[in-house]
């Protein structure tokens, strides 16, 4: 036991000293790079705590998506056409005080808090069998407190609409501008032609394996989004044209899904977003593949940016 | 039996574990980038392959033993993959450091 303890100190530390290290880091490459490791680590902790479906989703999206879209923030920023506003040492250091104080605030929720949390666990476990599903997490996620993951859903187009809002006029509609970091050659080719069988297979195993175990639509589609991303950044595949009817469809299908049998729910059963008993499962798994597909095509879509250029014709 | 098996994953996984350590060790103190790699892809093949042969005799079903060997041969193939990228941006940008 006391083996473990240790091991838990030391990623600890670990955490907390990476963590300085991304704030105290000179350039925003190297923070990122921090930031990505610091996601890893952070999902290896879940782990260590049993929570296997936070750790993958801090995996996939702490370590991987966030790290993407930021390297394309870096990029941007770095780009000379970018104009970079000075930031005045007043407003540097308002910044910091306001951030010491979430830091001070959140230490204190912690120090604070009560000593036998309060906990609708065992409440959810009692009703785990009515819902058909094995896995805890997704019965939460889908029966219990669907109304967030489907709001949660609708957030992630709305950021989709706030990147595509920066394109400039002439640009809209058009292909977003990916940005690539490794020159497309022949070893980023081989394997863009590699991984995507397996990539697709495990993003589809992941997504329904969510029933009964760790995994999900997050964390599936954002498999499934990482492998269309490298075949695009191989130039296997074209980056698609934003006004593409199939690529809007992809990207409502499953909030629409998810929204229409939470109205049947209405009819059906007693409530919104509510299942009648016994065809409960298929239902979920039914939201749950199109949200996976959405969440894939609009996770890679995000890193793809905001539209550059208009489709050659 | 039982016990034969347990020596060989103390082995095995003490041997990987020490591959990682040469290897974090090279990655610190060696000179240049290409040697930095040198070093890492020591950790990838043999410190993961020898962890993975090691925890075999410990997995229960024949699908778990199988996932680890997969996952072992996907971190194989992504580090070949990354470190060639990675030395083709270093020629490329002619420093090598």
């Amino acid at each position: 036991m006391t083996l473990v303890f240790a091991c838990e100190v030391v990623l600890a530390g670990l955490l907390v000293a990476i963590a300085t290290w991304t704030i105290v880091a000179r350039t925003a490459f190297a923070a990122i790079v921090l930031f990505m490791v610091y996601g890893l680590l952070l999902a290896i902790v879940w782990v260590a705590l049993s929570a296997v479906d936070v750790a993958l989703t801090e995996a996939a999206i702490g370590g991987g998506v966030t790290s993407m879209l930021l390297m394309g923030a870096a990029t941007r920023l770095r780009a000379p056409t970018t104009p970079v506003a000075d930031v005045g040492l007043p407003l540097r250091i308002a910044a910091g005080l306001l951030c010491a104080l979430v830091t001070v605030v959140l230490g204190a929720v912690v120090f604070f808090l009560p000593d036998v949390a309060p906990t609708l666990a065992p409440v959810a476990k009692d009703n785990l069998a009515a819902s058909g599903l094995g896995n805890p997490v997704a019965a939460v996620l889908f029966v219990f407190r669907a109304l967030d993951t489907l709001l949660e859903k609708v957030v992630l187009l709305l950021a989709l609409v706030g990147v595509w809002s920066l394109a400039s006029d002439e640009a809209w509609g058009g292909v977003p501008g990916l940005p690539v970091y490794a020159r497309p050659g022949r070893i980023l080719v081989f394997l863009a032609q590699i991984l995507p069988p397996i990539g697709i297979i495990v993003g589809i195993y992941m997504f329904w394996a969510g029933a009964s175990q760790p995994g999900g639509a997050f964390q599936g589609g954002t498999i499934l989004a990482a492998v269309w991303l490298l075949t695009m950044m191989a130039r296997l595949q074209d980056v698609p044209a934003i006004n593409a009817r199939w690529l809007r469809l992809l990207l409502v299908v499953g909030p629409t899904a998810f929204l229409a049998i939470g109205l049947a729910g209405f009819f059906i059963a007693d409530s919104f977003l509510a299942y009648p008993p016994g065809i409960a499962k298929p239902l979920i798994i039914v939201v749950e593949a199109t949200l996976t597909l959405s969440i894939g095509v609009t996770l890679a879509l995000l890193v793809a940016g905001p539209p550059e250029r208009l489709p050659q014709r | 039996m039982r016990l034969a098996l347990d020596i060989i994953t103390v082995v095995l996984v003490s041997a990987g574990g020490f591959f990682f350590m040469a290897g974090t060790i090279g990655l610190l103190r060696f000179p240049d980038t290409l040697t930095r790699l040198h070093a890492l892809t020591k950790v990838d093949n043999l410190g993961l392959g020898l962890i993975v042969f090691g925890l075999l005799p410990q997995v229960e079903s024949r699908l778990g033993a199988l996932k680890l060997i997969v996952i072992w041969l996907l971190v194989q193939m992504s580090g070949a993959i990354v470190s060639q990228l990675i030395a083709q941006a270093v020629r490329r940008s002619g420093r090598q450091t």
